[in-house]
């Protein structure tokens, strides 16, 4: 079974086509690297698997059901998470409160509902544990790592039973220490059965983790290799058009 | 809890120690600048702690601090309100037509305080929807409020309230257990507001917009209601002032609460509310607005001319600015 199919998606903008008759099957648990030169289309790709725009032709399937997303919403609903680029975090903010945001349980007194922190934080703890992270669930995010950072993102994808997290580049600003941190994050995710689609420029990051390699050149999808059968040489000759297709 | 190191990690915080804890906040230090101000003018004048004295004191800073928790919840979510002096000026105008019309003070007092959520609520509404920058929409509403408060009492001073004039009166300008009733208000209101900061999904949600407004977007946070809510605060806040003010000044002309909204940012801003969004406590606002009123007093009582106030006032906001901003290189 695959949790996500795409088959043959298209998407333009006006005249620009940004995708064209993509299709691509991600199996629970996989990790799959997408990669592709500047403009390739891998944030369109994520943004039409996220439900943030429709493709312009082409079919979604979600564990084999035909889906069509008309918002974010229904494609959160069906189990996909997006950790968004610069994060989407409020640094003024505890992390337990950042991995409930827009979603804080409350418990009444009376006619009052008031937020339950007890159980927000108790949740958020155990969400961190599986994750393997030091991440504290009191501590302001303000004075966090970009690794705890990440982790108080990707805890916030668990909170609902995710069925895939998409990354658009989330080791790109960070330091060496920390991206190995993020790797191990996805790992874990990936160990409980949780696809991920890592959208990333560094090699070594993708060949570290990813199960399989997907290429993106022009709007073309050009390679969906397993890692094992490819190497980094490959991968940068398709990326740059140097080798055709694999 | 089974797991001790999972209890541990729900437990453990960054703060060490209480009293490192106290010190790095900035409140701390604004209510010891309180405390000592007061110890030296008890120390320096012989006027300063007088029960007469006093009581001036704690009624004129229940005012700006009453506005400064509005102001408070304003800020921390991002935004500024420049019309809290206008709003303040067109509840007290509105309570004081209708009630020396003849009506009962409940009718007056309901009025004036729905006309100040809605100047609130068309705040909001511009700012959440329309998308136009506050400082740009409450500007506007400064002028517009005023103006519509002169056109509502043809600029004449009122100065009889109808049947309910001396409960009016009694209400602003009264005392219960020697407390004066606006100071007994501002508690009440605090307490209510720190609730709600801290216990309401309404709190929580208006300090992420003031965090982060993309985040709180993408989060499904109803960021324009929670907005528009927020500035109907701060209206209602400004509105509750002006009712009680009327009662203690036991009269009200157009000019009431000229040049407010700075007194009451400032008292916002010296108590912790974070000009750049996300920052800001119930508790700070009431002792930056304690604050102000002890400085005040002090240049009164010291013989130093009032024209003064200003630069006080002034030199406090950017002092309190550049506090924060050293803080957060430190960190
Ligand atoms: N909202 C948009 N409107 C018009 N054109 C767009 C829009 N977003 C992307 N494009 C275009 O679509 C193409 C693919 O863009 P996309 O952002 O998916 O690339 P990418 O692979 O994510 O690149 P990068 O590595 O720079 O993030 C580019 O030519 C881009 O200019
Ligand atoms: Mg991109």
């Amino acid at each position: 079974m695959n949790v996500l199919e795409l088959k043959n998606i298209s998407k333009s903008y006006g005249a620009i086509q940004a995708l064209r008759d993509v299709s691509l099957a991600i199996e629970p648990g996989e990790v799959v690297g997408l990669m592709g030169d500047n403009g390739a289309g891998k944030s369109t790709l994520v943004k039409v698997i996220a439900g943030n725009f429709a493709p312009s032709s082409g079919d979604i399937l979600i564990s084999d059901q035909k889906t069509v997303f008309h918002k974010p919403l229904d494609a959160q609903k069906a189990g996909i998470e997006v950790v968004y680029q610069d994060l989407a975090i409020c640094n003024n903010m505890t992390a337990a409160s950042n991995v409930f945001l827009g979603r804080e349980p409350t418990r009444k007194i009376g006619p009052i509902k008031i937020v339950d922190y007890a159980f927000m934080r108790k949740r958020s703890a155990e969400l961190f544990a599986r994750l393997k992270s030091e991440t504290r669930p009191r501590d302001l995010v303000h004075r966090m790592s970009g690794g705890q950072r990440q982790a108080v993102a990707i805890a916030r994808t668990l909170l609902s039973d995710a069925k895939i997290v998409l990354m658009d580049e989330p080791t790109a600003a960070i330091s060496v220490r920390q991206v190995a941190e993020v790797l191990n994050l996805i790992r874990q995710l990936s160990d409980h059965g949780i696809a991920v689609v890592l959208i990333s420029h560094r090699m070594p990051d993708v060949f570290e983790v990813a199960h399989k390699v997907v290429v993106l050149r022009r709007g073309e999808l050009v390679a969906d290799k397993k890692a094992s059968d490819s190497s980094p040489e490959e991968i940068t000759g398709l990326i740059t058009g140097a080798i055709e297709t694999a | 809890m089974s797991d001790p190191t999972l209890a541990d990690a729900i437990n453990r915080s960054q703060h060490h120690g209480l009293i490192a804890r106290i010190t790095s906040q900035q409140i701390f230090w604004v209510f010891m600048a309180a405390v000592f101000a007061c110890l030296a003018l008890t120390i320096l004048t012989d006027s300063f702690a007088t029960e007469r004295n006093l009581f001036n004191v704690t009624r004129n800073f229940a005012f700006v601090g009453i506005i400064a928790l509005g102001m408070t919840a304003v800020i921390a979510s991002g935004g500024i309100d420049l019309s809290v002096g206008s709003t303040l000026v067109i509840s007290a105008m509105t309570v004081s037509v209708i009630m020396s019309a003849g009506m009962p003070f409940w009718v007056g007092c309901l009025a004036a305080l729905s006309v100040s959520m809605l100047v609130g609520a068309i705040n909001g509404v511009l700012i959440a929807y329309a998308k136009m920058p506050p400082f740009v929409v409450t500007l506007g509403m400064l002028s517009i409020a005023r103006s519509l408060a002169m056109v509502l009492s043809d600029n004449k001073m009122i100065y009889e309230f109808g049947p309910d004039h001396d409960f009016l009166l009694w209400l602003g300008g009264g005392a219960t257990f020697g407390l004066p009733h606006p100071l007994i208000i501002l508690i009440i209101l605090a307490v209510i507001t720190a609730f709600a900061f801290r216990q309401l999904r309404w709190g929580q949600h208006l300090f992420a917009i003031g965090g982060n407004e993309n985040a709180a977007v993408l989060t499904g946070i109803p960021v324009a209601r929670i907005k528009v809510s927020v500035y109907m605060f701060s209206g209602l806040m400004a509105g509750i002032a002006g009712v009680l003010e009327v009662g203690w000044l036991g009269g009200v002309t157009t000019n009431l609460g000229q040049a407010m909204e700075l007194t009451v940012i400032a008292a916002a801003v010296i108590g912790g509310a974070n000009l750049a969004g996300g920052g800001g406590t119930a508790f700070g606002a009431v002792i930056g607005a304690l604050l102000i009123e002890v400085i005040r007093n002090s240049l009164i009582l010291l013989g130093i001319s009032t024209f003064w106030q200003g630069t006080f006032v002034g030199a406090f906001i950017v002092i309190a600015v550049a506090f924060d901003r050293f803080r957060q290189e430190k960190t």
